[in-house]
């Protein structure tokens, strides 16, 4: 069902919905960027269509209302193990397609891998619904289409911002009646964008040498390059790995808490195991590591790529390093080893 | 809802053995369904969490032979029977032990890699019949490593051991040099049907690999355990994956055709 509302009726909405939703969006948080004077686009609860930020991309993904950077797992309290509770009032995220689709990334990790299902996940998972943004124009480092990550079916209501008004698509009969409230009927059906701002071309594996492509000379310009933050990592939506962390309450330890924490696979310390081994101590092993995992070897797992070409390491890397740039680079040299 | 896998159960302490300064095996009280090969994630409230292989099991106890050599493994050294240490698990594919009836079988096992194989290998040595022979190459750096020496000891009543240590020190008058040498040395009656099991530190395992080959052994035929770093044992935290695979859901053991397509 399509309906048009103005922005007051959409505040309405926003505030009515609020009762038994917490609406989440990209927003601008003002001098909150890494230097001074510059501000920070990420997610947050909002409460009018003035809170959110459409002009620019999120530097993080919203991810973390699934996956929080620092997620308490259970408190030991002596021979108890209490696992704390979530909020219980489900979450409506707005969120582009690449964004959304890059959810269903992080499903295949935790629902999907192996024989358990990721608890702390599913748990929240399950009340996470997506009020789509339209995005038929993208920003400078996006690649989306190439992902095959631009379109999505995966929502309850989709909307496009328009100069005056707000057009929805109602999907999730749980919404109609506030739309029915608060909008008008008219004809809508969202439309997704059709090509990239970065052109980016996806390697053909097929036939190739993995060996070869793990030992070519195009991973040590990144040993030069990448100083190892792991920001590229913790601004990607599809992003998963974590790592366990104790801490004790008390010096006795009678009372403390397991947490899972975020973790990167360019970051120091990811394969370090206790005894002294370690994998991939060049940060260009870790690049190729990252990248052959996101457009390669996932979709050989699941099926489908896990990069989804939202850009957003490309827009934080403190050393310019462009991961579409990477993925061209690659292409061609696959290209070249095949006609050898 | 779907079962918390992360739920760290209460394990009892039933016995500590001292195996060497920096090596001790904990017994402890456990009741689940194991195989040889299988590894837990054991821990300690406020300190940690680490995987850890199952060096050996039996009717309500399972051992974890564990080197000191972290914040978690340096707390569990400090624990005394009664007490109790929290694990979850077990993860990890283990040995197919049916694979390798009726077939010659070579285990090399370098240091604290014996542990994953132990069990394994003490059910072939009690059930002698099961195998056509059993050869077992064992190494450690010197003699102050040796892990098990009265089994080891045990061992040699029923399978051919060839214990070995990288440099001798004291009155050691054992064996020296690394367990490669001893692998050029093993006569194979029919190579192409013999199966072989490899453990120990990536190198070793790598050109112990290579010696088996150099044997005439099929890599179909040879079977590596994988060490890497873990934080959930269940296919979440993506620390041991190795391109599209998963040590910790598809392994820890793997066949060499497939170990010798992971790289790091």
């Amino acid at each position: 069902m399509g309906y048009k509302l103005s922005k007051t009726s959409f505040d309405r909405l926003l505030q009515a919905m609020s009762k038994r939703y917490v609406p989440v969006g990209p927003m601008c948080a003002k001098n909150a960027g890494a230097f001074s004077d510059t501000d920070s686009i990420r997610y947050g609860k909002i409460t009018s269509y003035a809170d959110l930020e459409l002009a620019q991309k999120s530097y993080f993904s919203p991810k973390e209302f699934v996956f929080p950077i620092r997620e308490t797992l259970f408190r030991f309290n002596g021979s108890n193990r209490e696992v704390p509770e979530v909020a219980a009032r489900p979450i409506a995220i707005f969120a582009r397609p690449c964004d959304i689709n890059g959810f269903n990334r992080l499903d295949s990790v935790f629902l999907e891998n192996g024989p358990e299902k990721d608890f702390y996940y599913a748990r929240r998972r399950k009340n996470i619904k997506f009020f789509m943004i339209e995005c038929l124009t993208g920003f400078e480092s996006c690649f989306c289409v190439t992902m095959k990550a631009n379109k999505t079916a995966d929502y309850s209501v989709a909307l496009r911002f328009g100069e005056d008004e707000i057009l929805a698509e109602v999907k999730d009969e749980e919404f109609i009646s506030l739309f029915e409230e608060y909008g008008e009927i008219i004809d809508y059906k969202p439309e997704f964008k059709e090509s990239d701002n970065a052109k980016v071309e996806l390697p053909n594996f097929e036939g190739v040498d993995l060996e070869a492509v793990f030992n070519h000379p195009l991973w040590k310009e990144y040993t030069q390059r990448c100083i190892a933050c792991g920001r590229c990592n913790t601004s990607c939506v599809t992003c998963s790995c974590f790592s366990m962390q104790d801490t004790a309450y008390d010096a006795a330890k009678t009372l403390s808490e397991r947490r899972r924490v975020w973790a990167g696979c360019h970051i120091d310390g990811f394969t370090d195991m206790a005894g002294g081994h370690s994998f991939r101590k060049n940060n260009g092993d870790r690049m190729r590591f990252k990248t052959m995992h996101k457009i390669y070897d996932f979709a050989a797992r699941f099926g489908r790529n896990m990069c989804v070409g939202c850009g957003r390491c490309d827009d934080v890397c403190p050393e310019y390093i462009s991961f579409s740039a990477c993925i061209n680079k690659l292409s061609e040299i696959i290209k070249e080893m095949k006609n050898v | 809802m779907c079962e918390n896998a992360y739920l760290t159960e209460p394990l009892k302490l039933i016995s500590i053995r001292k195996e060497t300064e920096i090596d001790f095996t904990f017994k402890v009280e456990y009741n689940k369904p194991l195989l040889p090969g299988q590894f837990l994630e054991l821990s300690i409230p406020g300190v940690g969490e680490a995987p850890i292989s199952v060096s050996d099991f039996g009717d309500g106890y399972l051992d974890l032979t564990i080197r000191k050599v972290g914040r978690v493994t340096e707390q569990i050294f400090e624990m005394r029977p009664g007490d109790v240490i929290y694990a979850r698990g077990p993860y990890g594919n283990g040995f197919d032990c049916k694979l390798y009836e009726n077939k010659d079988l070579i285990v090399v096992a370098g240091g604290t890699g014996l542990a994953p194989v132990k069990n394994l290998i003490n059910r072939f040595v009690s059930n002698k019949g099961l195998l056509k022979s059993f050869t077992l190459i064992i190494g450690f750096k010197s003699p102050e490593d040796i892990l098990f020496a009265d089994e080891i000891r045990q061992w040699e009543t029923s399978a051919n051991v060839c214990l070995t240590v990288d440099r001798a020190t004291g009155d050691w008058k054992g064996r020296t040099g690394l367990v490669t040498k001893y692998i050029e040395e093993l006569e194979i009656g029919d190579p192409a049907s013999a199966e072989a099991i490899v453990v120990g530190p990536p190198m070793m395992m790598k050109f112990a690999v290579l010696g088996l080959m150099k044997k005439n052994l099929p890599k179909q035929n040879i079977w590596v355990s994988f060490e890497r770093k873990m934080a959930c044992g269940i296919g979440k935290c993506g620390h041991c994956k190795i391109d599209d695979t998963y040590i910790c859901l598809d392994g820890p053991v793997f066949n060499y055709t497939k170990a010798e397509k992971l790289l790091d």
